[in-house]
C-alpha cells in the first residue's frame, strides 16, 4: 500500500525510478522549514517566542484551512479561484443575520450554510453543464462577490453577538488558538481522507486520468461535486474565523486571497496538472509560508520585495524536480 | 542546490534591513494604508524630521502592498511580535484594525491613529489633520487675502459646493458662515452646487461669475469645484479679476497657480501630518502631554477632546512660493 501511495504522489511526466536516491519532497519542505526558523531566530531576537510565533500562525490559519480541499481539488484535475468571493459572501450574510439579532450558533450555522452553497453551486455548474471549472469560478468569484456588494454597498457590519469573537481570536490552550487547533484537527481529517480511504485513492484516479476512472466504474461527476462542495465547506468555515478575528465585515473582506490559498497548494508538490500531491507536503507548505513572511515581517521587509522572495521561492520550488531530472538525464548520457 | 538557493535569496533580504537596535531608542512605527503612495512618502518625510529634532527615535516606515485590512493586520502582528513602542496608522479599515490593535496595547504598545482613524477602542488618540472651525475659517481668509491682492478694502465672494446633500462641504460652509463674523469688510453674496461634477461645476461658475459682475472671489471646499471654478476663469480670460480659492490638490492646481486664476489655496500638509503622528507617539511612550493636551513639537500642542480625537492645525496654505514643492507628492 505504501508503496501505491509512493508512486501515485510523483507527478506522471516523472518516472519513479529517476527520482531514486531523490529525498522525498516533504522531507525538502521539511529541512527548507528548519533552514528558515535558524536563519529567523540568527537574524530576529523576537522569533523564537511562544507568544510571537502563536500571534504569526494568525496570518495563515484561515487561509490553510481552504488549502486542504484545494489541494484534493487541484489532485482531481479542477480549481476553484472563488475560495475568497465565497469568504465575502458567506461574511456578508453571518452579518445581515446577526444585525437581525441571531445568536453566535446561528451566526457561525449561517456561515457555513452559506459556504457550501457556494461551493456545490461551482460543483453544479462544473459537473451538469461541463464548463471548465477556471471559468466557472471565474464567474461565480465576481458573481459571490458582486452580492455582497449589493447587500453591504459600502457599509460594514460590528454588530457581532458576544463569545463571537472566540473563534478568531480566543485560545483553547496557553498559547494554542483556536484558529490553530482546528487547523490542526482538519489536516488529519484530510490527511486520513486523501491517503487513508477510497474516496482519497479515486481523487489521485480522477486527476490522473478521468476517463479511465469513469469507465472503472467511479462515479466521476459525484466525485467532483462533492470535492467542490468541500472546499465551500471550508470557505465558510474560514469566513466565520475571519469574521470574528476582524470583529467586522466588509465586502472587500479577503481580498485577493485565492492566489495566495493556490500558492500555498502548489508550493506544498502538488502538481497544478492533477495527480499527485500530498496533504503532509501542503501543510509543511503552509508552515513554511507562514514562517518566511513572518520572518521578514519582523525584519520590516517591505511588502513589495515580500511579494518577490515569495515568487521565486515558488518558481524555485516548483521547477526543481524537472531540473534535477534534466540534470540526471545529461549525466547518463555523457557516461 | 534548492536549500543554497533559499540561504542566498533569505541573505539577500537581510540585506534590506538596518538590522541594528539600540535598546534605548524609542521604536515608533509608522503604518500607513499601502507603500508607494505620494501622500504617505511625504508624511514619512515629515517623520524623519520629527526623528531628527527628537534624536532618540527609530522610525520604521511599514504599510501593505495593497490597500487592505488583512495585510495591516499581519503588519500589526509582527510590529506587536517585535514590541515596538508605538504603532501610529492611517488605516484602511476603522473597525478591522480594532481587535488586533487592542492586543498591540494590552501589550503596552502606544496607538495612535492619524488621517484615516479606527474605532476608539483601538487606539488612544486620533489625529485629524485640521477640524471643521478651523477649515471653514481658512476657507474665508483665503477670501479675503484674494481681496487683499487685488488691493481693494472690502469685496464679495461666492460659495461653490460639492452636492446639497454632501455633509462635509455642508459643515464647513457652515463655519464659513460663523466667522464671517470676524471679516466686517466681506460678503457672501451666494452659495452654487457642482455636485463635484467637473462639467457641472464649469456651468455654475460660469453663471456665478455672469450673475455677479462685481464677483471677486470663488472659494470652492471641493477639490473638483476649485478646479472647474479655476478653469472657467480663465477660460473667460478674468484671470486677475475673479480668484478662485478653496480645498484642492497641489497637483491639480499648480497650474492655475501660476496663470494667476488662483492666488492660494488650502489643504492639509502630508509632511506635518506624519511630522505631528511622530511627536504624538513619542510624547505618549515617554509619558508627556495629559489627558486632554499632547505637545506635538513645531506644530504646538494637540487639544484631545472626550473622544480622544484631535485636530493638528489649519489647513496648510500653498502659493506659488511652495506649490511645486508639492505638486509632485499628492
Amino acid at each position: 500500500m505504501d508503496t501505491i501511495i509512493k508512486k501515485s504522489t510523483t507527478p506522471d511526466a516523472l518516472s519513479t525510478s529517476r527520482l531514486q536516491g531523490f529525498l522525498r519532497w516533504e522531507t525538502f519542505l521539511i529541512l527548507i522549514v528548519f533552514l528558515v526558523c535558524v536563519m529567523n531566530s540568527y537574524l530576529s531576537p523576537y522569533f523564537l517566542d511562544p507568544w510571537n510565533l502563536s500571534d504569526a500562525t494568525f496570518n495563515f490559519t484561515e487561509k490553510a484551512l481552504i488549502a486542504l480541499p484545494m489541494a484534493m481539488l487541484i489532485i482531481a484535475k479542477e480549481i476553484d479561484i472563488s475560495v475568497a468571493a465565497i469568504i465575502s459572501l458567506s461574511s456578508t450574510l453571518m452579518g445581515l443575520v446577526a444585525q437581525m439579532g441571531a445568536p453566535v450558533y446561528g451566526v457561525v450555522f449561517v456561515g457555513v450554510l452559506v459556504g457550501s452553497a457556494c461551493g456545490l453551486f461551482n460543483g453544479v455548474l462544473v459537473t451538469r453543464f461541463k464548463i471548465p471549472s477556471i471559468v466557472v469560478t471565474i464567474g461565480t468569484m465576481s458573481l459571490f462577490r458582486g452580492i455582497s456588494y449589493i447587500l453591504l454597498g459600502d457599509q460594514v457590519v460590528r454588530d457581532y453577538p458576544d463569545g463571537f469573537e472566540f473563534f478568531g481570536q480566543g485560545y483553547v490552550y496557553w498559547v494554542f488558538s483556536f484558529e490553530l487547533v482546528l487547523f490542526v484537527l482538519f489536516a488529519l481529517l484530510f490527511y486520513w481522507l486523501l491517503h487513508r480511504t477510497t474516496f482519497g485513492r479515486y481523487t489521485y484516479a480522477i486527476g490522473n486520468n478521468p476517463t479511465a476512472s469513469y469507465y472503472s466504474g467511479i462515479k466521476v461527476d459525484k466525485h467532483r461535486l462533492t470535492l467542490f462542495t468541500l472546499v465551500g465547506v471550508m470557505s465558510g468555515i474560514a469566513a466565520v474565523l475571519l469574521t470574528s478575528r476582524l470583529g467586522s465585515t466588509r465586502p472587500s473582506i479577503a481580498m485577493g486571497w485565492e492566489l495566495s490559498i493556490i500558492t500555498m497548494v502548489v508550493l506544498g508538490g502538488v502538481s497544478i496538472l492533477g495527480g499527485s500531491g500530498t496533504i503532509g507536503g501542503v501543510v509543511l507548505a503552509v508552515i513554511l509560508m507562514g514562517l518566511v513572511t513572518f520572518g521578514m515581517g519582523l525584519l520590516n521587509i517591505p511588502g513589495i520585495v515580500m511579494t518577490i522572495i515569495v515568487g521565486v521561492m515558488l518558481i524555485v520550488v516548483v521547477s526543481l524536480p524537472v531540473l534535477i531530472t534534466l540534470y540526471k538525464n545529461s549525466l547518463k548520457h555523457s557516461k | 542546490m534548492k536549500t543554497k538557493l533559499i540561504t542566498v535569496l533569505l541573505t539577500c533580504a537581510t540585506l534590506f534591513t538596518s538590522g541594528a537596535y539600540a535598546a534605548d531608542q524609542v521604536r515608533v512605527a509608522l503604518l500607513v494604508k499601502a507603500l508607494g503612495i505620494g501622500f504617505f512618502e511625504a508624511a514619512y518625510r515629515g517623520a524623519e524630521e520629527a526623528s531628527k529634532e527628537l534624536g532618540d527615535v527609530k522610525i520604521i516606515y511599514t504599510g501593505p502592498t495593497s490597500t487592505t485590512a488583512e495585510g495591516q493586520i499581519e503588519i500589526i502582528n509582527s510590529l506587536i511580535a517585535q514590541r515596538v513602542d508605538a504603532i501610529a496608522v492611517s488605516a484602511n479599515d476603522a473597525d478591522a484594525l480594532v481587535p488586533s490593535l487592542r492586543k498591540a496595547q494590552q501589550r503596552g504598545i502606544k496607538v495612535i491613529s492619524w488621517d484615516s482613524g479606527v474605532g476608539k477602542a483601538g487606539r488612544q488618540i486620533h489625529l485629524n489633520p485640521s477640524s471643521n472651525s478651523l477649515i471653514g475659517e481658512m476657507n474665508v481668509q483665503l477670501a479675503a487675502d484674494a481681496i487683499k491682492v487685488k488691493g481693494k478694502s472690502s469685496g464679495t465672494f461666492a460659495i461653490l459646493s460639492a452636492t446639497p446633500t454632501s455633509t462635509n462641504q455642508n459643515i464647513w460652509i457652515g463655519e464659513m458662515k460663523k466667522s464671517l463674523s470676524k471679516f466686517p469688510n466681506l460678503t457672501l453674496v451666494d452659495t452654487v452646487y457642482g455636485d463635484d461634477l467637473a462639467d457641472k461645476s464649469f456651468r455654475e461658475a460660469t453663471a456665478l461669475i455672469k450673475n455677479y459682475p462685481d464677483l471677486d472671489v470663488i472659494v470652492a471646499p471641493t477639490t473638483v469645484g476649485i478646479l472647474a471654478a479655476a478653469q472657467a476663469v480663465s477660460d473667460m480670460g478674468l484671470t486677475g479679476k475673479v480668484y478662485v480659492t478653496g480645498l484642492g490638490l497641489p497637483s491639480e492646481l499648480a497650474g492655475h497657480v501660476h496663470s494667476g486664476a488662483i492666488h492660494s489655496f488650502a489643504i492639509w500638509n502630508p509632511i506635518d501630518l506624519g511630522y505631528s503622528a511622530t511627536m504624538l507617539a513619542y510624547n505618549l511612550v515617554k509619558g508627556k502631554g495629559s489627558k486632554t493636551e499632547v505637545p506635538m513639537g513645531r506644530m504646538g500642542t494637540l487639544e484631545v477632546d472626550s473622544n480622544g480625537d484631535g485636530a493638528m492645525a489649519k489647513p496648510f496654505v500653498y502659493d506659488a512660493s511652495n506649490v511645486d514643492q508639492f505638486s509632485s507628492i499628492f
